[in-house]
């Protein structure tokens, strides 16, 4: 089946009024997406560290069990890190939702076939890892309640079109990034208590 | 050195430093202190499928106002390279204890290159070194790894930890 959705759409409509969200992207596109989407303290942007978006997301959702946490990454950065769903599938963060951009493609290096081309089913394997939903998203349909309320953890595996599109690049200073993302948490929690 | 010897005396360090999440990947050496972490409900003991995941869950954790540690074989240091990159460019703090595999002694002559290359690949990515040589040195180091803004592995010699024969082993 060709897919026919969007990258940009899909991730846009799924920062859409986001509110207090805490978003992690994979290196590359999808963290030109989500950046595109419009940038946010929240998000932290990966610019290396290939396959421990998922990882980082589990960190972060352990950290702050009482706030939602999204990890958008594509299909070639997840296939590096496949042992991560085993990993949260042990743990069961409630709070957790992992969203795979399939392109089928390693998008910044020459949209050479990932495994996903050949028909390798990420939501199988995290379905089989303990996640309590995952499934193959081919068709526009609202995820909103997957990110925000559905008990997780939960996996999308959402199939776009492969298209190269102009880069929407975040700040790349690391040390930047921690520390923002990291201020903007604090003051969240912060006025919570007041 | 008290009774309860250097696990329990790490455990003491982690709970004191505050430490919510401590990610491992076993090793004999390390069978006591995962035991007490994974027993104490102050803090959540993430059992890894690779050790590399211990650096993005600490990263995650970091962001998320949480510290941690991890703890890992020296054969598995390898499996962290590219990751490690992270700690310094990102600026992360992390405590790292390390039960070192091939050392004098090591009858499994497969784990002494990744041994041997344990420090030199702490020290290639950034991390700072730290070595106990003998048990009371390990929870100390610790300790001030810990309390340092820095990323800092603690290696724990096999002269502490015992060389284990295949009998041992099965018999444990």
């Amino acid at each position: 089946m060709k897919a026919t959705l969007q990258r940009r759409a899909v991730v846009s409509s799924l920062l859409k009024d986001r509110g207090k969200l805490l978003v992690v992207a994979g290196l590359g596109s999808t963290a030109w997406d989500i950046t595109a989407a419009g940038d946010s303290p929240r998000n932290f942007p990966l610019w290396g560290a290939m396959g421990q978006a998922a990882m980082m997301g589990l960190g972060l959702a352990m950290a702050q069990p009482r706030r939602r946490v999204l990890v958008i990454t594509g299909d070639g950065e997840m296939l590096m890190g496949l042992g991560s769903l085993a990993t949260i599938g042990v743990q069961q963060p409630a709070n957790l939702t992992v969203v795979v951009i399939d392109n089928e493609r390693y998008g910044e290096t020459g949209m050479q076939a990932t495994h996903t081309a050949s028909g390798v089913d990420l939501a199988a394997a995290a379905k089989a890892c303990g996640f309590r939903n995952a499934k193959v998203v081919s068709k526009k349909m609202s995820l909103r309640k997957i990110v925000h309320q559905t008990p997780g953890p939960n996996f999308l595996q959402v199939k776009v079109v492969a298209e190269k599109l102009p880069l929407v690049l975040p700040p790349l200073d690391g040390a930047h990034l921690t520390a923002r993302f990291r201020r903007a948490l604090l003051a969240d929690v912060l006025a919570k208590k007041r | 050195m008290p009774a309860e010897g250097w696990p329990g005396q790490v455990h003491r360090a982690l709970a004191r430093a505050g430490v919510r999440l401590v990610g491992y990947v076993p090793d004999a050496g390390l069978k006591r202190l995962i035991e007490l972490c994974r027993a104490d409900r102050r803090m959540r003991a993430v059992p890894l499928s690779t050790e590399e995941e211990g650096i993005g869950l600490a990263a995650g954790a970091w962001l998320g106002g949480a510290r941690s540690a991890l703890l890992m074989q020296s054969s598995g240091v390898g499996n962290t390279i590219n990751v490690l990159g992270m700690l310094k460019t990102c600026r992360l703090p992390l405590a790292i204890l390390v039960t070192m595999r091939g050392e004098a002694g090591e009858f499994n002559t497969w784990q002494a290159p990744m041994g041997e290359a344990t420090p030199t690949v702490f020290e290639a990515m950034g991390v700072r070194v730290r070595r106990a040589r003998r048990a009371g040195e390990v929870a100390p180091l610790f300790a001030a790894a810990l309390a340092s803004p820095r990323a800092t592995a603690v290696l724990v010699s096999q002269k502490v930890l015992g060389i284990k024969s295949f009998q041992e082993q099965r018999n444990q």
